[in-house]
């Protein structure tokens, strides 16, 4: 079995009383792009700074490709960062940004200068070698700082909220480059992003975090599909929760359930169900139309309430909206439903 | 009756309000004329006052000041062996306590911003500005205490203790613009070059340095000037020792020769300008 690229064992940290990381066990393995998701607050910066040994941890410990570095400097460590606000040295030229972790390394000059230029290369910024950090834009100096981490061909690259300084067409473009150059350079990526959309779309792999703690680890269509929790169904994706009388009802079962919100069809008629479908009747309280989609809120006749997102294929917006107070009926396929942890009961220790 | 003299002066102030609003150039105007008359007059007008009257004389038998123009105070300044001498102690004092302030101050103005908790930061700035409101004088005494020859010091008195005890007076005046640039330095700097495996002393020399560059000049700026204008800490703690400020106070009480002091008086200023001159070449002023 190949080492992992980052182990963490019982990972902790405390700011004074409080506790941001609180018990991380985690592997990533080499040459995967890996995904820490969560909302702010919820510890996943304050693992990867411990990772990069900005923090060091209250308790437990971090390996990099099998060596334990907990106690090492930043500058031990076989692993390099894009920061979220870039951190280019704003009086160095591009280049001197770029080959500066080369030259505390004293790696020749001739050898320092094609590195370089070869990285700026592979994130398409060759010509911009003279100019300095404040005469680029915002993707541009992006692309610089992953230039500055990749050319010193980490073990791990760590990319704290990589584009979240980004407008929203920038981040959809860089989303895809980003994969492209993780592929090329085959470099295991690390990155935090408290946006969904973003682990779902890049990550092999996502972490949720919640509370210092990873609530969940899986592919993106397991987070997505399968919510190990209900803070995971309701972080990843639009919750839907099926649950108490509701669950009894409709499922015939005990316990929570989750359903995403397109695998559910909106019936209006008397259309026949499947034998591995179940179905919900209630009222439409609300239509959004959203262009491609239209999004139904419904309050179900058992109690509850679910989400039904359904795609604008035959319907226009003059059809749909008309539909607020209808009677409806959800259907689904049984394997669309999960159980899901409910929130753990106080346990009295006898 | 009360409404309406209470609404006259309510209009008027209105009024003019929206006048200043719409006429931004008489605003800016209205603001400025306090401290541009200030700057002009108390400033500028004196400095004038000293270069003009360093070109006149004094009568040698009633001591009066004459009115005629002459460079008989300039040419004894540069010929005289004992101002040469005077003025390049005074340069080097000044430079002397302008580095051993840059020495002391940055590691501590580091501590401040970048070490300390946010509570703590508060308490060292006011740490650090308490001393500024103590008496010039008695801080220069209790040196003048330590440094005699059976204070804790002992060093006695001399050239030395002067720029020691200058380096103490004006240390505030390093830590606070060093301590700012710091403040306005990101840590996800020093991050980033610890990242790309530089050690601290590699960090401060090509990332810490040249962005708090400008703020050490600042700070380099009063240190650098109090030390060229002081005559009193040198009278306390400097023995024989003689400063341009013990030349301008002597002439201009035991041997009454105003006009000659201004002349000593301008070396300073000269001396100010080309280093203004010498640091806006590096650029600094610009980033201030």
């Amino acid at each position: 079995m190949p080492d992992q690229a980052v182990s963490l064992r019982g990972l902790r940290k405390s700011f004074g009383p409080v506790e941001a990381v609180a018990g991380v066990d985690l592997d990533v393995a080499d040459g995967e792009f890996f995904a820490m998701l969560g909302p702010s607050g919820s510890g996943k910066t304050t693992v990867l700074r411990m990772i990069a040994g900005f923090e060091s941890p209250t308790a437990g410990t971090v390996e990099l490709g099998g060596r334990d570095v907990t106690r090492l400097a930043p500058f031990e460590r076989d692993v390099n960062t894009v920061f979220q606000d870039y951190a280019l040295f704003p009086h160095m030229s591009v280049l001197d940004n770029v080959e500066y972790g080369l030259r505390v390394k004293k790696v020749p000059r001739a050898e320092r200068r094609e590195r370089a230029l070869a990285a700026l290369r592979s994130v398409r910024l060759e010509g911009f070698e003279k100019r300095r950090p404040a005469q680029l834009s915002g993707g541009q100096r992006q692309r610089v700082a992953l230039a500055r981490a990749l050319v010193n061909r980490p073990r791990v690259l760590l990319l704290d909220e990589p584009l979240g300084a980004l407008d929203l067409k920038l981040r959809e473009e860089m989303q895809v480059e980003l994969k492209a150059i993780q592929r090329e350079v085959g470099i295991t990526f690390l990155f935090v992003t408290h946006d969904q959309e973003e682990a779902l779309t890049m990550s092999d792999r996502i972490a949720v975090f919640n509370q210092g703690r990873i609530e969940q680890v899986g592919t993106p269509a397991e987070v997505y599909e399968r919510p190990a929790t209900a803070f995971v169904a309701s972080f990843v994706g639009t919750s839907n929760l099926i649950s108490g009388e509701a669950a009894r009802t409709v499922l015939g079962r005990e316990g929570t359930f989750s359903v995403r919100p397109e695998k559910l069809r909106v019936v209006l008629g008397q259309e026949e169900t499947g034998p591995d479908e179940h179905e919900a009747a209630g009222t439409v309280r609300e239509v959004v139309y959203a262009g491609p989609a239209t999004r139904f809120v419904v309050d179900l006749d058992a109690g509850g309430r679910l989400i039904a997102l359904q795609q604008n294929l035959q319907a226009s917006s003059m059809d749909v909206t008309g539909l607020r107070g209808a009677r409806v009926r959800l259907v689904w396929h049984r394997r669309h439903e999960f159980p899901i942890d409910a929130p753990a009961e106080p346990v009295i220790a006898g | 009756m009360t409404t309406t003299t209470t609404a006259a002066p309510a209009g008027v102030r209105r009024r003019a309000a929206s006048f200043l609003h719409r006429h931004s150039g008489v605003r800016l105007s209205l603001l400025l004329s306090a401290p541009l008359a200030w700057l002009g007059l108390a400033y500028l007008g004196a400095l004038a006052a000293l270069f003009v009257t360093a070109f006149w004389s004094t009568d040698v038998f009633t001591g009066d000041v004459v009115r005629v123009f002459t460079w008989a105070n300039f040419t004894d300044l540069v010929t005289g062996e004992v101002y040469r001498t005077v003025a390049l102690r005074s340069l080097g004092v000044a430079a002397a306590v302008t580095l051993i302030d840059l020495v002391v101050a940055f590691p501590m103005a580091f501590a401040m911003a970048k070490l300390a908790s946010p509570r703590a930061q508060r308490w060292l700035v006011i740490a650090v500005l308490t001393p500024l409101w103590a008496s010039y004088l008695v801080k220069a005494y209790a040196w003048r205490v330590m440094l005699s020859s059976d204070g804790v010091l002992g060093w006695g008195y001399g050239l030395t203790a002067t720029v020691v005890t200058l380096s103490y007076l004006w240390l505030p005046y390093m830590i606070l613009p060093i301590y700012a640039g710091l403040e306005r330095l990101p840590n996800s700097l020093l991050d980033a070059a610890g990242d790309l495996g530089a050690r601290g002393w590699r960090t401060f020399r090509t990332v810490v340095w040249p962005l708090t560059f400008p703020a050490a000049v600042a700070g380099s700026i009063f240190t650098f000037s109090l030390s060229l204008g002081d005559y009193i800490t040198v009278k306390i703690v400097g023995g024989k020792t003689q400063l341009i400020g013990n030349v301008v106070y002597d002439n201009i009480g035991a041997a009454n020769n105003l006009p000659f002091a201004a002349a000593v008086a301008t070396v300073p200023v000269v001396i100010m300008l080309v280093y203004l001159a010498a640091v806006r070449r590096t650029g600094a002023l610009e980033s201030l």
